[in-house]
């Protein structure tokens, strides 16, 4: 019996180690909080933002065109705004996007040209938003003479978020494995019949999930458009669906919750967080899907 | 028909088809050849663009503001004197000081909301919790970062200005703490993203090495994962300032938007619920209001078209200070890589 006892003594925890576990469990605890403290406010201002909002939330809300100054009725020519410079912004950003990723993955060396590269889609993507707004109205409201207008906002939107597009292009190309690539070159297939055929259709999803993205992206940003074409107001029938010519002004959702909530008195509350919910709803639905997209995709992985 | 005919007609339909085949194959090869020529040709040209659209913005935002460069700057009176008075009727000036004074409060404030709380996370992310736990907060982080920054400005404006109010008994609410808090909590995912990289980073065999040693896992965060990692750990700060400097819908919304320099020569020096307006928020509320105005026939500019052109100028300032600091995370990351 007491020689058990002597071993148990031999392994039991000792005063230093106690004081170890105890720091140990203490500083889990911290940095637990830590991280739950910054999760708060994406449900707290959600559900609070929702709850404001409840009353202006309905489908007419959506459809209908804002009225007596901005004090009643909708949202419905900011919501086809933005769904204007987000559509004509993705015809310009993919392409060029998807084929730099292509490029940086496939076709670049290992050399100083390429980490120039980088450093440029990195400067890309960390260029303040209102820096990308200047740029904007200096070469394509002013320099290309296109004005104030659709195509203005949306090549501006288009550049500002072709490094989202570029990177998790480049990414969704780099987890094709390369043993696919060398079976590919094997059969006497070019470097981009590869492309084509084995690496563009295994990483289509990671691609889309990029897609979907800069959709969010382009969607919420206010800084670049506010010189490069989007308005105040602008009268629009009540469901129209193509009301506004690419040459023309236009009101975006995030622009016209910046203006009515700062420029204009007398907006009732709940309209204000409806608004803000519209949009808020919008972007993070986008990006749910492109979540699940992205498990779905690795869920499925065969390799 | 007598059969013989027939079989020369048949050969001699087979040489036509055949040569015609022959010659669609070349017209093929030469399409496909073409082709691939012209779609590696764009592959290219992409690969370049994001060199050319940076090098496009520095061109056209130094363009616009060159005439102010030329003309009506001097470094002294812009850098260093608060007086930002660009539409005054009997003397125009252009200090950026107060303005830098702004931008580097509130970034300073959400520095100080969004780097503990951000490596707090990313430890507890990437050493302290489970496997699940770690896939649901990481999804959480990337729909915060989803979050548009006018609805940042919003949530400042409406939620957090009232609280700010009752908790403090400022007169406004709308000031430097607001803002840094937004801006902080703006700039944690990718705090927490780059700095969760740095420390998966750190090899296996360093963490073996602890744990074989006997430390526990706070030990082992401590004395060898954080030293192991604090490159990686400071280029994830200095891109969160780089947001955070950047930031401009929040900022406009929620700073209060007086010029002022929130310091004074006594205690508390440092006056965090005192209004300012950053860099950013001063382009975005005046480009609006102000003119492009072309030059007059000798080549000089009105007064009224330098508001304008200052904008721009400050635009370069912004730049360059992100530009400085990409460069900066760039290199350090390199670095690391290099030592891997």
């Amino acid at each position: 019996m007491a020689r058990i006892d002597t071993i148990q003594n031999m392994f039991a925890a000792t005063d230093i180690i106690d004081v170890k576990l105890k720091t140990q469990r203490t500083v889990k605890w911290v940095f637990g909080s830590m991280s739950v403290v910054i999760l708060i406010p994406l449900v707290v201002l959600t559900a609070c933002l929702v709850v404001r909002a409840w009353p202006s939330l309905t489908w007419d809300f959506l459809t209908d065109i804002p009225k007596s100054g901005m004090r009643a009725g909708g949202i419905w020519p900011a919501l086809v705004g933005t769904m204007y410079t987000v559509t004509f912004s993705l015809l310009i950003a993919v392409p060029v996007g998807v084929l730099a990723g292509i490029y940086l993955n496939e076709y670049a060396r290992d050399n100083w040209f390429t980490r120039v590269v980088h450093l440029a889609v990195v400067n890309l993507a960390g260029v303040p938003s209102i820096v990308h707004a200047l740029f904007g109205l200096g070469a394509f409201v002013v320099f290309a003479g296109l004005g104030k207008s659709v195509l203005s906002a949306s090549l501006t939107l288009a550049i500002m978020t072709l490094p989202v597009i570029i990177v998790s292009t480049k990414e969704a190309l780099l987890a094709v494995p390369a043993t696919f690539r060398m079976a590919c070159w094997n059969l006497g297939a070019s470097r981009w019949q590869t492309i084509r055929t084995i690496v563009l259709p295994n990483s289509i999803g990671g691609i889309l999930t990029g897609i979907i993205l800069q959709v969010c992206r382009a969607a919420g940003e206010t800084a670049p458009i506010m010189f490069t074409g989007a308005v105040f107001f602008k009268f629009v029938q009540r469901g129209d669906l193509f009301p506004y010519k690419p040459t023309e002004q236009f009101m975006a959702l995030s622009y016209h919750l910046h203006t009515i909530s700062t420029q204009v008195p007398g907006v009732p509350e709940s309209m204000l967080y409806a608004t803000a919910v519209v949009l808020l709803g919008f972007v993070l639905v986008f990006n749910t899907l492109a979540i699940v997209l992205r498990t779905w995709i690795r869920s499925r992985k065969k390799w | 028909m007598p059969p013989t005919e027939s079989v020369a007609d048949d050969t001699k339909a087979l040489t036509a088809a055949r040569s015609s085949a022959a010659w669609q194959g070349t017209i093929r090869k030469v399409y496909r050849y073409l082709s691939e020529r012209i779609i590696v040709g764009l592959i290219h040209l992409a690969g370049v663009s994001a060199i050319i659209f940076v090098f496009c913005i520095f061109y056209f935002v130094f363009r616009e503001g060159w005439p102010f460069l030329r003309d009506s700057f001097d470094v002294k009176g812009f850098f260093l004197s608060e007086e930002w008075y660009p539409t005054s009727e009997v003397n125009r000036r252009y200090g950026i000081l107060a303005l830098l004074a702004g931008t580097g409060t509130v970034t300073l404030v959400a520095m100080l909301v969004a780097v503990p709380f951000s490596l707090g996370t990313a430890v507890f992310i990437s050493q302290f919790c489970g496997k699940k736990a770690r896939e649901v907060m990481k999804i959480l982080i990337e729909l915060l970062a989803a979050i548009p920054s006018v609805v940042w400005g919003f949530i400042g404006l409406m939620v957090m200005n009232p609280v700010i109010v009752k908790l403090t008994g400022a007169p406004i609410g709308l000031n430097v703490l607001n803002a840094g808090i937004i801006v902080g909590l703006m700039s944690v995912p990718i705090i927490v993203t780059i700095a969760e990289d740095a420390i998966r980073a750190v090899p296996d065999g360093f963490i073996e090495a602890a744990e074989a040693l006997g430390a526990t896992r706070w030990q082992t965060v401590y004395k060898v994962i954080l030293p192991a990692a604090k490159s990686g750990l400071l280029a994830a700060v200095l891109l969160g300032v780089g947001r955070a400097v950047g930031e401009t819908m929040a900022v406009l919304m929620c700073t209060g938007h007086s010029i002022n320099i929130p310091f004074d020569g006594h205690p508390p020096y440092f006056h965090v619920l005192e209004s300012v307006r950053t860099l950013t928020a001063t382009i975005a509320a005046e480009m609006g209001e102000a003119p492009r105005l072309g030059a007059n026939a000798d080549g000089t500019y009105p007064v009224e078209a330098f508001h304008y052109q200052a904008l721009f100028v400050v635009g370069i300032v912004l730049f360059a200070v992100t530009f400085i600091i990409n460069v900066t995370e760039d290199l350090i990351v390199k670095g690391i890589r290099k030592e891997k």
